[in-house]
């Protein structure tokens, strides 16, 4: 039986990982996986929970949240289609329009 | 046997997605991120979780990432490539990362974790979670394909190119 601080501590590393490399990142289609890998670490703690309070509504959730992340990953992506057709490029520095 | 397992897996994990956001091909980061999700499937099934783990498989690692991996083909990465201009915004984004990991720590450490000793042996099996699901969970899981539908209609309404008149 393996603590279940681990799996908390690397849920909030994977989210910190995602966090930053959401920032540092500049194009548009890794920045967007990089959302996912910050989906995913709170599926991580939800499991954890799930597990040590022995209720399957975690585990529920966690489901759910899989479906809702595929339905955004569908939509994101055909936005970033669409940026791509208009601006010729998914560097987020060349979508500046509204920068002023 | 079980610590070196979730080791081995939480390792490769953090690994990859340190490979995916390092590396600058983004087809290549699409490879990293399968190999994360993959690995992440494998710590749900240690947490007694094997049909969130077939899930996560699947629709994570299968079906997401194919979308990914379309978008990237369709998109011509190195048309785009602008000089990199702004190299200063790494230091506070770092900055920012260890503010996070620090609080994010010390609230863990903090929470009180509910432990209820001896699991049932058919805890998150597919037969338990259907049950839960098509009963208690019955509605958000009718509206949840809904929230599908919609999805995948406005995905083809904002490709569809405009016909010309």
């Amino acid at each position: 039986m393996i603590p279940i601080y681990y799996f908390l501590i690397l849920s909030a590393v994977l989210f910190v990982m995602g966090t930053v490399g959401f920032l540092i990142k500049k194009d548009l289609i890794t920045q967007f996986m990089c959302v996912e890998v910050m989906l995913n670490a709170a599926n991580v703690a939800f499991i954890a929970f799930a597990r040590s309070a022995s209720s399957l509504n975690g585990q529920i959730i966690v489901f759910f949240i899989i479906t809702v992340a595929a339905a955004e990953a569908a939509v994101g992506l055909a936005i970033i289609l669409l940026v791509y057709r208009q601006k010729k490029s998914i560097k987020t520095e060349d979508s500046s329009l509204m920068k002023g | 046997m079980a610590v070196f397992l979730f080791i081995l897996l939480s390792l490769t994990c953090i690994g990859s997605i340190l490979g995916m956001i390092l590396s600058k091909n983004q087809a290549h980061s699409a490879l990293y991120l399968i190999l994360a999700f993959v690995c992440t499937g494998g710590l749900f099934g240690l947490m007694s979780a094997p049909f969130i783990a077939a899930v996560q498989i699947i629709i994570y690692a299968g079906a997401i990432m194919v979308l990914f991996i379309f978008v990237i083909m369709m998109i011509d990465i190195r048309k785009g490539l602008s000089p990199e201009r702004k190299k200063w915004i790494l230091y506070p984004s770092l900055g920012i990362g260890l503010v996070l990991i620090i609080e994010l720590i010390f609230i863990l450490s903090n929470t009180l974790v509910p432990s209820k000793a001896g699991t049932i042996e058919s805890f998150g099996s597919p037969k338990t979670l259907g049950k839960v699901l098509f009963t208690k969970y019955l509605y958000p899981f009718e509206i949840t394909s809904v929230l599908i539908i919609a999805a995948l209609v406005g995905a083809i309404v904002l490709v569809k190119k405009k016909e010309e008149k």
